[in-house]
């Protein structure tokens, strides 16, 4: 199974990742080159250059039929990890470009070379079928994330974020590491599908297993903010600069889904019942408890914290099913939460940078200053609170479908219970932008190249996504393919 | 049929309001007259598909299928038969009407017409949906539009409540029946949402009993079934004329088709098993409502309960079971719709002119708006059941194949038509005759050309379906025809 030769077509399981680093290398020198005013282009080169990664990997590097494991076991080359970095690529491309704008941070070479290298760890995620290379894919990940999130040095808040995302994220991380070496200790070996076979096999003791599937599953419900992990999202998504929570709630969360979603399906299948009653649990913790925390907020970037939270307990569904719909109802999910979440953030992004606030008051009669923007809110919220024709509506129809093809209906009930909540805290959003009169005269809301592209992109993906389902599934069903 | 005329109508509304959202917001006239035109368009594609289905040959015409999703059996999927013919005309009626009526509309025109066409496409949608999924797409599409439309709008007062309200009540029918929905595509083992093929699916007595409630009271919620109606009449008071006429006049057949179509078609046994106890609460809903609206001293709200009432007559016509109380349903629901649609446009005209809606403070108006008192009396002869109007045309047929299931009930049920007689005659003498209060001397108007244009047609609709039947009972009997096919032969 495992490929021990060397064989350069290895090298195209890893082309996307390769490619990110010469692309941070080539932001690394550009920055020392480029004038100081002319340094808004590094935004620019960033974004064009993931999507010009995107087609090479697209062109070049499509994954085999048959899934295999390279660099001795390291990556796995499949659908599964495919998908997923497209669509981490996408999230990065798109956070970078909304990022151009803000004078602290937009024009400096560094920001752009950390969000790449944290791209480029969760590439590594998205496919790794060994310990060790996961363990290094999640730091590599969590590591700039955490310089990202305190970027603003000179705020309070972004520094507590940073601070705060740093000393959970390693303490997590730490008590997943034990979980690895657990593991190790048990099996032998620190490949995945090695780790398998002996679980399989029934060489290990089952509170062994057990104990240690809990010790990791803290570390990666960490990574998807599920209640009881979730403490630190708010304050961080709150306290750091819009466009990084924008990609730490989307991209990064996609990341963690796909470490959780193939950790428990390879390596766990004979613990199913066990593991299956634990995020049943966990995913009604999380939906219910994010919904209900979102009702009271009067920060919008607390609120869709929250309500970040909540998608996560409605991804978790479908890993709960644990059949191949379900799988693929998490990677469906994920395209439209991720595009959907976006372009919500963006449209904070614009508003806090003309208004200077993202309390709810901001939004006030937003309609009358800018149609444009609130008509892509609307949409974006209508998104995620699941109404047709939006990808959302999709996402939760098929995450809704795997419950009940798995005679889990009442999971699916609770999913609905709390879509319900959901939409009541969107439309009061809503409410602010159409009906509530701007709180004094301001001027109009412009928007920028790089937003009008971004949000553009964004709006589309979202209604394809919503009427256009064929491809997308497609993708899905190839991803989920990978792991059964 | 070459031209794909269904898909036609559902999708005109919504390419209008794209093209409405990108006119300039200052051009309001020519956002009206972008909307009056697609307006005028799909009621012309609607009346001809009305008049060129064929009954002879009757089942489901006008069929359309393409694949949309074929990895789980999803298509998209049109067709009308008698049963949803009418239904798609009174949308492209009430649509147009609502456009004519709404001209005067002043804040932001271009959402206001924008929200209402995405609100008719997904109505339109439901309508001739033969598959289970398109039909839960398009019955989502016409519940949020309806939130901004209030809320945005409507009566200062209640708005903000109501439309929450209504939203939330709307929406939680919706998923539950989606559960439903998909409960019944997993168990049938089809691997398709098509309704046609799901009709022989032959689900277990027990599975029909147990989902039968989730996708009746489900999609019922929309057609204001007690207790369920709580949301109707606040959300049709608090809606401006056009979305309140939209309201009641279609989204409420929304829900009874839909309870028809998923519930009683698809699980006939388990619809054989809840019946009686449904008509239970048909029976509340059409004299509990009538009652409730002769106590009220808001117009609107005599309406917007006279609204809970006769869609109780609706559901109690699906609950008998039989041809007649079906055929009856089918012909209220086109009648129903056009007459709440006319009543909702007289309140608006008056309370546009009168600032309030207290009918003891009303008076005399038939002196100022005689073509308004006149449509109202036709509105309210149809609401009475009177003959010669196409009011007598429904309710006969109901309480006649209600008397064959449930004598009993069909003598409580006639309670309602006194009560109803007293509301209206009530209205009709306090607001239109009576003599008229001096702080409305001099500076109340007639209504414009177009409200009249509107209220001519409507009108005209309801004394033409009275006079000849013809024109549609035989349509709506061949639609009847297929379900008694899916009730006798399961």
């Amino acid at each position: 199974m495992i490929a021990v030769n060397f064989d350069p077509s290895m090298f195209l399981a890893i082309l996307p990742e390769i490619l990110l680093v010469v692309l941070a290398g080539l932001v690394l020198v550009l920055d020392l080159f480029l004038p100081q005013e002319r340094k808004g282009s590094l935004g620019w080169v960033t974004a064009s250059g993931l999507f010009f990664i995107m087609a090479l990997s697209l062109i070049f590097a499509r994954p085999p039929a048959e899934p295999r494991l390279v660099w001795g076991g390291m990556v796995r080359q499949d659908s599964f990890g495919f998908v997923f970095t497209m669509l981490l690529l996408f999230g990065a491309a798109i956070s970078s470009l909304m990022s151009i704008d803000y004078e602290k941070f937009g024009k400096r070479g560094e920001y752009y070379v950390l969000m790449l290298v944290s791209t480029l760890g969760m590439c590594f995620m998205a496919s790794s079928s060994d310990l060790i290379m996961l363990y290094l894919a999640i730091e590599t990940t969590s590591i700039p994330l955490y310089i990202l999130a305190g970027l603003l040095i000179r705020d309070d808040k972004s520094t507590e974020a940073g601070f705060k995302y740093l000393l959970f994220g390693a303490m997590t991380s730490a008590i997943m590491l034990y979980g690895f070496s657990l593991l190790y200790g048990f099996s032998g070996t620190t490949n995945m599908y090695l780790i398998a076979e002996g679980v399989s096999a029934g060489h290990l003791s089952l509170a062994a297993v057990i104990g240690s599937l809990m010790l990791v599953l803290i570390g990666f419900g960490f990574k998807v903010s599920a209640v009881p992990l979730h403490f630190w999202a708010p304050d961080v998504y709150e306290g750091a600069p819009t466009p990084v929570t924008g990609f730490l709630s989307t991209a990064s969360k996609a990341a963690g889904f796909a470490v959780l979603v193939r950790f428990l399906l390879v390596v766990f299948p004979a613990v199913t019942p066990e593991w299956r009653a634990i995020v049943a649990a966990l995913s009604v913790a999380t939906m219910t408890l994010g919904n209900l925390l979102a009702l009271v907020q009067t920060n919008i970037k607390r609120m869709l914290a929250y309500s970040s939270i909540a998608h996560a307990g409605y991804m978790m569904i479908g890993v709960v099913a644990v059949t191949q719909l379900g799988a693929t109802s998490v990677v469906f999910y994920l395209i439209a939460y991720l595009m959907t979440n976006l372009a919500a953030f963006g449209v904070v992004a614009v508003i806090g940078r003309v208004t200077g606030s993202d309390e709810m008051t901001a939004y006030y009669g937003l309609s009358r200053r800018a149609p444009g923007l609130s008509l892509i809110l609307m949409v974006s919220f209508l998104s995620l609170a699941g109404m047709p024709p939006l990808g959302g509506f999709a996402a939760k129809f098929f995450v809704f479908a795997a419950a009940v093809n798995s005679q889990m209906i009442w999971l699916a009930i609770v999913g609905v219970l709390n879509s319900i909540i959901g939409l009541y805290y969107y439309l009061t959003v809503l409410k602010y932008v159409y009906l509530y009169p701007p709180p004094e005269e301001v001027e109009a809301v412009s928007i920028s190249r790089s937003y009008a592209l971004a949000l553009g992109v964004l709006v589309v993906g979202i209604i394809l996504i919503g009427t256009i389902f064929g491809p997308w599934v497609s993708w899905a069903t190839a991803a989920a393919k990978a792991l059964f | 049929m070459g031209f794909p005329i269904l898909s036609v109508i559902v999708f005109t509304p919504i390419i209008a309001s794209l093209i409405i959202l990108m006119i300039p917001a200052d051009r309001k006239a020519e956002v009206r007259v972008a909307a009056l035109a697609a307006a005028a368009f799909a009621l012309v594609l609607s009346i001809w598909m009305y008049f060129s289905y064929d009954k002879a040959v009757a089942g489901y015409q006008f069929v359309e299928k393409h694949a949309w999703l074929p990895q789980l059996g999803i298509s998209y999927q049109v067709g009308v038969d008698g049963m949803n013919a009418p239904l798609v005309l009174l949308t492209g009626i009430v649509m147009f009407t609502g456009v004519l009526i709404s001209w005067k509309v002043d804040d932001r025109p271009r959402e206001f017409f924008a929200f209402l066409f995405i609100l008719a496409t997904g109505v339109f949608g439901v309508f001739v949906a033969q598959d289970l999924f398109m039909l839960i797409f398009f019955y989502e599409i016409a519940v949020f539009p309806m939130y901004l439309l209030i809320s945005i709008w409507g009566w200062k007062v209640t708005r903000e409540y109501a439309a929450m309200k209504l939203t939330l009540y709307l929406f939680i029918g919706s998923v539950v029946a989606l559960v439903g929905i998909l409960a019944m595509y997993f168990t049938s083992g089809l691997g398709t949402f098509d309704m046609i093929a799901m009709e022989q699916a032959h689900f277990t007595v027990a599975f029909q009993k147990l989902v039968f409630p989730f996708v009746f009271f489900g999609f019922a919620v929309l057609g204001g079934i007690f207790p369920f109606h709580n949301w109707s009449p606040d959300g049709h008071v608090a809606a401006p004329t056009a979305v309140s006429m939209f309201h009641a006049g279609v989204l409420m057949k929304l829900g009874a088709f839909a309870a028809l179509r998923v519930g009683i078609m698809l699980l006939p046994d388990g619809a054989r098993f809840w019946m009686p106890w449904i008509i239970i609460l048909t029976l509340v809903n059409v004299v509990y409502g009538a009652f409730i609206a002769s106590v009220q001293s808001d117009f609107k709200y005599v309406i917007g309960f006279s609204s809970v009432s006769h869609m109780g007559l609706v559901a109690m016509g699906f609950a008998t079971l039989n041809s007649q109380g079906m055929l009856g349903a089918g012909v209220q629901m086109f009648s129903h719709g056009v007459m709440t649609a006319l009543f909702f446009a007289v309140v608006g005209m008056v309370y546009d002119q009168a600032h309030t809606r207290e009918i003891p403070q009303l008076g005399g108006f038939r002196k100022l708006m005689p073509l308004v008192a006149l449509a109202f009396i036709v509105g309210g002869l149809v609401s009475m059941g009177m003959p010669g109007f196409s009011g007598f045309i429904a309710e006969f047929p109901i309480f006649l194949g209600l008397w064959g299931s449930y004598p009993w009930i069909a003598i409580v049920a006639a309670i309602s038509i006194v009560v109803t007689a007293s509301y209206i005659i009530r209205v009709i003498s306090r607001v239109f005759f009576g003599s008229l209060s001096p702080e409305f001397e001099g500076h109340i108007r007639d209504v414009t050309i177009l409200d009249k244009v509107a209220l001519v047609f409507l009108s005209g609709i309801l004394i033409v379906l009275g006079v000849y039947p013809a024109i549609m009972v035989p349509l709506v009997q061949t639609g009847v025809q297929n379900i008694m096919r899916l009730l006798g032969g399961a």
